[in-house]
């Protein structure tokens, strides 16, 4: 069954299914009961499940996550919401210390299926702790997997997939596309959790990008389009591990690549990428690999954000650089 | 910090190892009474042992066997009336001094020397049954608080507590120390524990100093006393007396798992010995002090009460001798100890296959075989 439904309202319904499918599942956060959470992403989930599946917790982030991970020890699924993407360092030393090397320092003999959901990201106008890409911190951290879905179908399917893991994922929803409508199939997976995925072909340039920016990657190709460039675009999905079969399928067509994304440049997802591909399809590129990124200082006030984040010109104007050589 | 003289103490033998129950003892008697002169000297054999074991395991380190090695020295009767207070369904989440807590419910000694060798970061599975539901060591300071909060609120989501069986009901208790009482994990976890009403005792070994630092600077006022900020009882014992260690734990955890809720626990202890064989006490601490507490040792304490209730010579022998077969036996087991696998570190870092994980491993073991190769 097909349903055209905002990417927040998915991401609910995947997680209704996860709930439903297994008892163990619960929720924790702030504010995600009787609200719903600040974006209503659990909307009606209490009501639905009571206060023993859906907690809101007491306002700490670091209790959130210690107290799941011995939940998750007791033979529970955690499900966790960190409200903002900048609140979620109180919760660093339990999520990279304890969290993420459990089942290492336990010779696998316990899992840690605890779930970490994250919006992030810019594009909505807020104060400052509220627009954050912090996805390298994560990615860089052995023994955590890291996802974030750009389409309403992959907010669906990638959340109960991430809740199956056995290893802790950190989920990061994209904030400003919780509204973006997208139609969404539940009858059918569309592609495994670690997969990357083609989302348009193209010729002349391959754009990857994960997240929001996926959107911003569909604008710049079209627009390359009407002057005449073709660009292949490839959503991610998954930051790590990453699935670069797609990836170096599609330079190895165009020997030209650009990575786009909100997060500060410097040690970044894009820069793994953009590192992989010149060890793995050196020979077929044509250019040098170049990122678009969040500038590397402090996410900037509000009224700067349009200058701070890229958009499909900043895309654009890599493509170019990437034409020219 | 907690006076030495604070009224609310609990403690059942004085230092001379008479039976001296201070005021606040007096509820908890009926409990000592309960105890067979067997299980009087379970308590005794018990520390004994581990001071045996921890005395090798610090000469180990000497001798270049283990990388570091921290001494339990001093804590043992905080440590044993604690751990033979917990029934068999309960869970142990400890730090990682609490050696004797580990044994004493399975844990096989050599785990733990193989954790301080560098062979492995765990050393044993808490959900094999012979492990006894302990938890392996967390070396964050007070992380492990927060787990066992969790864990506890598992136990009353599932309603494995709680119902009145004192011999199914389950319950939890986790260790930790004067200087982890000043982290926010721990603050944390105590909001959870009393907001969720889990079966849980924090036990809280003030053994005076973090490292190189006094139980002052972590807290003006005596920590146990904390615990009233979160609605929580609590309860100070002389943690140098194992019978009013045992009682007060048996007593709290019978309560926390009757679905009282959590209970907070101080033991005031000493660590005699350094903080691991890395430190230097001279250098923070006099000798005064030290000789203070020497005076207050909690194995010569048990001994005298046992020895003034009629125990015989031939007794404190045997489990002299016993305890040094068992650290000898130890010795023999690190001396036979292997090495790991190059190999190993890729294992388990996921649960399920990762690329990176395949990728790197099999890059290493090419790397390795170019060498035998080329040789």
């Amino acid at each position: 069954m097909v349903e055209s439904m905002p990417l927040a309202k998915a991401l609910n319904a995947g997680l209704r299914a996860a709930m439903t499918a297994d008892d163990h599942v619960l929720l924790m956060g702030e504010d995600i009961g009787r609200l719903g959470g600040v974006f209503r992403v659990t909307e009606g989930l209490q009501a639905e499940f009571g206060d023993r599946r859906v907690l809101d917790t007491p306002l700490a982030e670091s209790g959130i996550v210690g107290t799941a991970i011995g939940l998750a020890m007791a033979g529970f699924r955690p499900i966790i919401e960190i409200q903002f993407d900048g609140f979620v360092f109180p919760a660093f030393d339990q999520i990279t210390t304890q969290l993420a090397k459990l089942t290492n320092r336990h010779e696998g003999a316990l899992q840690m299926p605890v779930v970490i959901r994250i919006p992030y990201g810019g594009h909505i106008g807020a104060v400052e702790h509220h627009q954050e890409s912090p996805e390298a911190y994560f990615t860089h951290t052995a023994g955590l997997r890291v996802v974030s879905p750009s389409t309403a179908n992959d907010a669906y399917w990638m959340i109960q997939d991430a809740v199956r893991s056995p290893d802790p994922v950190i989920f990061l929803e994209p904030k400003a596309k919780y509204w973006m409508k997208g139609d969404v199939d539940t009858a059918e997976r569309p592609l495994p959790l670690h997969a990357s995925r083609l989302v348009r072909r193209g010729t002349d340039v391959t754009l990857v990008g994960h997240g929001a920016m996926v959107t911003t990657l569909l604008q710049a190709a079209a627009l390359a389009e009407s002057e005449g460039t073709s660009c292949e675009v490839i959503d991610l999905r998954s930051l790590s591990p990453i699935d670069y079969g797609p990836i170096l399928d599609s330079v190895r067509r165009t020997g030209r690549m650009v990575y786009a994304q909100e997060a500060p440049g410097f040690t970044s997802v894009g820069s793994e990428v953009a590192a992989t591909v010149m060890e793995r399809a050196f020979f077929a590129l044509e250019a040098p690999v170049l990122r678009v990124s969040g500038f590397d200082v402090p996410f900037p006030p509000a009224k700067l954000e349009g200058t701070y984040l890229p958009d499909a010109d900043r895309i654009l104007e890599a493509v170019d650089r990437a034409l020219a050589y | 910090m907690t006076p030495p003289d604070d009224p609310a103490l609990v403690r059942v033998l004085a230092a001379d190892g008479t039976f001296a129950p201070s005021p606040e003892a007096e509820r908890y008697l009926p409990l000592i009474d309960a105890l067979t002169d067997a299980e009087l000297e379970t308590l005794y054999r018990d520390m004994v042992v581990v001071r045996s074991f921890d005395r090798q395991a610090t000469n180990l380190q000497r001798q270049g066997q283990l990388a570091l090695w921290p001494p339990s020295l001093g804590q043992e009767a905080a440590q044993v009336g604690s751990v033979r207070a917990a029934r068999p369904q309960d869970h142990l989440f400890p730090s990682y001094r609490e050696h004797v807590v580990a044994t004493t419910r399975g844990v096989d000694p050599i785990d733990i020397i193989r954790v301080m060798r560098g062979l492995t970061h765990g050393g044993w599975d808490p959900t094999d049954p012979k492990n006894g539901n302990v938890h392996i060591y967390t070396l964050v300071l007070g992380s492990q608080t927060l787990h066992a909060t969790g864990f506890g609120m598992g136990l009353v989501f599932d309603g494995r507590t709680g119902t009145g069986d004192v011999d199914r009901d389950e319950a939890v208790v986790v260790y930790y120390g004067d200087g982890a009482s000043s982290q926010g994990d721990v603050h944390e976890a105590m909001v959870f524990a009393n907001t969720y009403r889990t079966p849980q005792v924090f036990f809280l070994q003030n053994n005076h100093w973090a490292i190189s630092v006094p139980v002052a600077t972590q807290s003006r006022a005596p920590l146990y006393r904390r615990a009233e900020g979160y609605g929580m009882p609590s309860i100070l014992v002389d943690g140098n007396d194992v019978l009013a260690s045992y009682a007060v734990s048996r007593l709290a955890l019978d309560e926390a798992r009757a679905g009282d809720g959590p209970r907070a626990i101080e033991a005031m202890t000493y660590r005699m010995g350094a903080h691991t064989t890395s430190d230097d006490p001279t250098k923070y601490r006099t000798s005064d002090e030290e000789q203070s507490w020497a005076r207050r040792d909690p194995i010569a304490r048990m001994r005298a009460y046992l020895e003034g209730r009629g125990a015989a010579a031939s007794f404190f022998d045997e489990v002299d001798a016993d305890a040094q077969a068992y650290a000898d036996d130890v010795r023999v087991r690190t001396n036979a100890l292997g090495t790991i696998e190059p190999d190993s570190m890729f294992a388990h870092v996921y649960s399920e296959d990762h690329p990176l994980m395949v990728e790197q491993r099999r890059w290493l073991a090419a790397y390795e075989a170019s060498f035998e190769k080329g040789a």
